[in-house]
């Protein structure tokens, strides 16, 4: 029997220990992680609900290349990224859904001096993590995608434990799992109004109906704000439209995900066949901020393709499928917020992954449903604390942001 | 119609894919693209949108005029990165660090 899930009319109750705003893979894998401890140690069940304003996958979780890799420039973000993966070793079994998940490697290239010394400092870093990433010349590159044109690479690295997975697949099972285990996921439906109470808060739906919840979690990303604002919560993480596309399918001939650098071009074979990729694209010629718009840019596509068939010339006739748009959830030192609100300690903030989220959803779900049930700290949550910012921010500490 | 009728050929997505996902409470289109991988292949719906809609519609899921096709995504056919990449206005960026 195939779990129902995701409906417009699935009944709320008016009262819920934990509702999750936002259906993406944050919301869900919360609430599969938090619905898989509740009652646990002795402790009473937790009532949970997510409420997702469209279709499940309708957002950024539905929307990113399905990049999954531990080569990052920081510790805390390579350990939190070796037990993402680690999860996802098994991850298929326990949600029952294939997650399409390949660990074929993230191929990092440098043409650059700058570029080259941060994957040096990166090789040296992940040596002291434990994760087996390491240097390679360019004809060693080559020997792993010998279609690459490498003659101005000047340094790469490879973890072959890096991979990607299809994140559609991914949400679903979350979801599935979620609702058999008592979650009660609604969709279709927006929160027009958070009221506070004096223990929680009142969602107010555009149904009319008001579901008080003890403790609130915004798992909106990039639309994050709006619901902030209402409680007069003032946080610095911003949407940026992120463009990227797939190319007809063909059969297996690409191993890693391949990350050049110096433009930020990224691109990987999905276990569909196709190729899946996109860039950095600087800011709209006009500087129109068209930061939540979802349409697609001609801009992009030739961009993009210039700079594809430069390193890897053998694409020029390959055919692109479709293009299409989703939003980075950008904060401004490029680490998450996560945590209690400033001024709101009940309503929690699960955002500001800023394009790197649903490879890091694994691990957080996991941490965060433990602090949430079982008041068990992860380190993280210190440095991800949305009061940051109130005493005037920190340094970026992560220069490997893509894209 | 079996359940082996497919439904979207370019991904291989049959009537009892569908069945499963309207059984598991999706009845928006893109909601069950999605869920299905319905109209993602190279002809990209042209052939299943319609028989999609046509069995909402049947099954009182949705009232006609309340149906809409799922976001269109460009290109329009198949286009090589060579055609666009001829369309660039500016030279791929020099290096940066």
């Amino acid at each position: 029997m195939t779990v129902a899930m995701g409906r417009a009319d699935t009944p709320l109750p008016a009262d819920v220990d934990v509702a999750v705003i936002g259906g993406g893979i944050m919301g869900l894998g919360l609430a599969y992680h938090l619905a898989l401890l509740s009652g646990g140690k002795g402790k009473p069940p937790l009532s949970i609900a997510v409420i997702e304003r469209s279709y499940l996958v309708s957002g950024a979780s539905g929307r990113n290349g399905g990049g999954v890799r531990m080569q990052w420039g920081d510790a805390g973000n390579v350990r939190l990224m070796m037990d993402s993966i680690e999860l996802c070793k098994d991850l298929a079994q326990q949600l029952g859904i294939n997650l399409w998940f390949r660990q074929g490697g993230y191929l990092f290239l440098a043409r650059t001096e700058a570029g080259e010394r941060r994957l040096e400092r990166n090789v040296q870093l992940h040596g002291e993590v434990g994760a087996p990433t390491r240097l390679l010349t360019a004809a060693e590159a080559q020997a792993i995608v010998p279609q690459l044109d490498v003659a101005e690479v000047r340094l790469a690295t490879f973890n072959p434990e890096d991979g990607v997975v299809f994140p559609w697949a991914f949400v679903w099972g979350y979801a599935a799992k979620a609702v058999e285990r008592g979650v009660v996921l609604r969709t279709h439906t927006s929160v027009v109004r958070v009221e506070p109470l004096a223990q929680g808060f009142a969602l107010h739906l555009h149904t009319g109906e008001v579901v008080r919840a003890r403790r609130v979690v915004n798992a909106t990303g990039a639309w994050s704000g709006a619901l902030n604002r209402q409680l007069g919560i003032d946080l610095p993480n911003r949407p940026h439209r992120h463009e990227i596309l797939s190319s007809e399918p063909l059969k297996p001939f690409l191993d890693p995900l391949v990350v050049d650098l110096s433009s930020g071009l990224y691109f990987s074979q999905s276990t569909r066949g196709e190729l899946v990729t996109g860039i950095s694209l600087p800011d709209a010629p006009d500087g129109s901020d068209e930061s939540l718009t979802l349409h697609s840019s001609l801009r992009f596509l030739t961009h993009l393709s210039a700079t594809l068939t430069r390193l890897m010339p053998i694409t020029a006739a390959m055919k692109v499928l479709r293009q299409w748009v989703g939003p980075y959830d950008v904060s401004p030192d490029g680490d998450a917020i996560v945590g209690p609100s400033p001024g709101h300690p009940d309503f929690i903030q699960v955002c500001g992954f800023t394009g790197h989220g649903f490879m890091m959803a694994p691990a957080v779900g996991r941490l965060l449903a433990r602090w949430l049930a079982l008041g068990e700290a992860h380190p993280m949550l210190a440095r991800w604390s949305p009061g940051r910012f109130a005493a005037g921010g920190v340094a970026r500490r992560e220069d490997m942001i893509i894209g | 119609m079996t359940a082996r009728t497919f439904v979207c050929r370019c991904e291989d997505v049959t009537l009892t894919e569908i069945e499963r996902a309207i059984a598991a409470g999706l009845i928006d289109v893109e909601e069950i693209k999605r869920y299905t991988g319905l109209g993602t292949g190279p002809c990209q719906g042209k052939e299943c949108l319609s028989a999609l809609g046509r069995l909402l519609v049947a099954r009182n899921l949705i009232a006609p005029a309340a149906l809409r096709p799922f976001t269109a995504r460009p290109p329009v056919e198949p286009v090589t990165f060579a055609a666009l990449a001829a369309g660039a206005t500016e030279h791929p960026e020099e290096p940066s660090p």
